[in-house]
């Protein structure tokens, strides 16, 4: 058996963005399509955090939606564990469901204001028949104690608390069916600083007690770094690089990624001028022909415009860029 | 000092509600010089963006002054009536919102927007005001500004559309401009060229910046001092460079060593326990008192005053007060 816990290969999705039926017949347009995710390939090991960073609309949201399975792939293969997601359905997928869990951005909208604490974090012990009667109460309580929080805040309804208290508690929900892999869809980016600290710092401790898994997503880079062991970065739905934690940073290989690193505001002073950042992502229904970032690339070659590249290894993981093709290895 | 663009000096904005008045902002001092970019950076529910309409006069009703002054060239404004306050909002002081497809007039077009903005401060003729809105867009950075004008905001993206909410506060040559969080609701790529453009284009004009952000590393590269607000209150203010790379008040120290960076490993990131006091439980003495680890009694009986750390900065916090334990009396007169 291989480490790999998670497997996504040549993953897929497109969404119909077509108008109505009958205003496409009368202006004679075709439907339209927004590839959201293009062929996107990453394996994550067991008790290893991978993350994916990428701008607005690059799909990283979409990628922890279809993993999860609150999406279908309209193309390719997400293997958890050896088991095929796609095709596997009834009392097997629910056991497969039962072993990871999610996390989303807002935890002002990912729990319910009419349930109490209590009631939220048990829905998933209830569902899949993990505990009864007093048992449920004492793990809820365990629960809230693991994330920082008290047994008594059980009684209490979410909007008693605040922003990272609620995330807290989203974080016991998902750790109460005992999951092996959590998706993080960037937990921290409602949260002030402070309080984000607190939540890296807690998500890493579970992590290290209970040996979790973490698909990592968000847009900040320091966030990132700190947390992940491997990072992916996607740019309009391509993985355009795949490298290790802290040498994406030092040793960045992707022109996309280096343009990203450059962009991040500096905290060191160290009165790094920066390279001026030209363009903005192209509208994703119709993607530049060949390499998706080439009209912003400052390597371009006529090659780029026509052909789209393919992943190729590099000292620190692998990149999608002929620039790097012909770099002796 | 004296010369100072922008002087607020001990700003009181309270809310009353039926359960009693909310102080939001409670005596904040800080100037801004002309020309300067001073940041403002705090949490959410710290007043950074409250001190920003408190000063431009757009205070949403029942949230009013209650205290203090504030001088623009050594005018007092926030006394002004409604009418002489509209002349100088847009004329003298700029703004910038977080949200450029709100702060834009979806049924406008551009250059309807900034001719009626140019003309409403400038007496000049229809053509004359368009011409000068195209050279401004263009100066914004908006490829083909002469045909693009004519476009309706929805057309623009988000990085272009804060390029065109930008060019609409500068159109009549402010002295100031309020920034609040321009780059928030934009991608790391964009807000980069959306910073720079901010800096450049105010320095060429000589217009002074206030830098709304919860963002330290935006504040880091763009201004030239900082104040730190916590519970409505100014915890630290001084030159950038020394509040981040020494910082002193204990809030500014935890926040700094909260936000994971680029360059440096932690196993752990410092984070300080609990979260901002909500403004009906702002406790006695020192604000952040609570999550303080080395506060100590006089914390918890007296507020700290600013004080004077180097000729350029100001600290918040008893710490730093040499003065004898009997001087307290005094300073909580």
């Amino acid at each position: 058996m291989s480490d790999a816990l998670l497997k996504v290969e040549n993953l897929t999705r497109y969404f119909d963005v077509s108008k109505p039926w009958l205003n496409r017949m009368l202006e004679r347009e075709d439907k339209q399509f927004l590839t959201a995710v293009a062929d996107v390939n990453f394996e994550i090991k067991r008790g290893e955090t991978f993350a994916l960073v990428g701008e607005s609309g690059s799909g990283k949201s979409t990628i922890a939606k279809m993993v999860v399975g609150l999406l279908g792939a309209s193309d390719g293969t997400i293997e958890f564990d050896g088991h095929k997601m796609t095709g596997t359905a009834g009392a097997e997928m629910r056991d497969l469901r039962r072993r990871f869990q999610m996390i989303f951005q807002d935890p002002f909208a990912s729990l319910n204001p009419r349930w109490r604490v209590g009631d939220i974090i048990a829905e998933p012990i209830h569902t899949f028949g993990l505990l009864k009667g007093a048992e449920v109460s004492n793990r809820v309580g365990e629960l809230l104690d693991t994330v920082g929080l008290s047994a008594k805040d059980a009684e209490k309804f979410p909007h008693e608390f605040s922003g990272g208290q609620r995330q807290r508690i989203a974080i016991a929900r998902a750790l109460s069916s005992k999951p092996e892999f959590i998706v993080c869809d960037e937990p921290t980016s409602a949260l002030d600083v402070s309080v984000q600290a607190q939540i890296l710092n807690l998500m890493k401790d579970l992590q290290d007690e209970m040996g979790l898994t973490y698909l990592f997503i968000s847009h900040d880079l320091s966030v990132v770094r700190h947390m992940a062991n491997r990072i992916g970065v996607l740019y309009l739905g391509r993985l355009v690089e795949v490298a290790d934690g802290k040498r994406l940073f030092s040793e960045p290989q992707h022109p996309y990624t280096r343009m990203l690193l450059d962009a991040v505001p500096d905290l060191a002073l160290s009165g790094r001028r920066r390279k001026p950042v030209e363009g903005e992502i192209p509208n994703p229904i119709s993607p530049p022909p060949g390499c998706a970032f080439h009209p912003r690339c400052p390597l371009v070659m006529p090659r780029c415009k026509v052909e789209a590249p393919v992943q190729v290894p590099t000292p620190t993981g692998r990149a999608a860029c002929f620039a790097l093709e012909k770099q002796p290895a | 000092m004296t010369d100072a663009l922008l002087s607020v000096r001990n700003l009181r904005v309270e809310f009353p509600t039926r359960r009693g008045v909310l102080t939001a902002i409670d005596d904040v001092s800080f100037d801004i010089m002309p020309g300067e970019v001073l940041g403002v950076v705090g949490e959410s529910g710290a007043g950074k963006s409250l001190t920003g309409a408190a000063i431009i006069g757009l205070l949403e009703p029942p949230g009013r002054i209650a205290g203090g002054e504030i001088m623009l060239k050594g005018q007092r404004i926030d006394n002004l009536g409604a009418e002489a306050m509209r002349r100088i909002r847009g004329k003298r002081i700029g703004m910038v919102f977080q949200d450029p497809l709100t702060s834009l007039n979806p049924l406008y077009t551009v250059a309807q927007q900034l001719i009626e903005t140019i003309r409403t401060h400038a007496d000049i003729s229809e053509a004359e005001a368009r011409k000068r809105a195209v050279a401004l867009l263009d100066r914004v950075g908006i490829p083909a500004a002469a045909r693009r004008i004519d476009d309706y905001p929805h057309h623009f993206s988000g990085g272009m559309r804060q390029r065109v909410v930008i060019a609409l506060a500068l159109c009549a040559e402010p002295e100031l401009v309020i920034a609040d969080e321009p780059t928030t609701a934009l991608d790391v790529s964009v807000q980069s060229q959306i910073i720079d453009l901010i800096k450049e284009i105010c320095a060429e004009r000589g217009a002074a910046v206030m830098l709304i952000t919860h963002d330290m590393g935006v504040i880091a590269e763009t201004a030239d001092r900082v104040a730190v607000l916590y519970s409505g209150r100014v915890a630290e203010i001084g030159p950038v460079t020394q509040v981040i790379t020494a910082p002193e008040h204990p809030y500014t120290v935890g926040l700094m060593g909260s936000i994971p960076t680029l360059t440096q490993d932690h196993a752990r990131l410092v984070a300080i326990p609990g979260a901002m006091p909500r403004l009906n439980a702002i406790p006695q003495g020192c604000a952040f008192n609570p999550r303080c680890e080395r506060a100590f009694d006089r914390c918890f009986a007296a507020r700290p005053e600013p004080l004077p750390r180097g000729d350029r900065r100001q600290v918040a916090c008893w710490l730093y007060d040499a003065v004898a334990p009997a001087a307290e009396e005094k300073a909580n007169v």
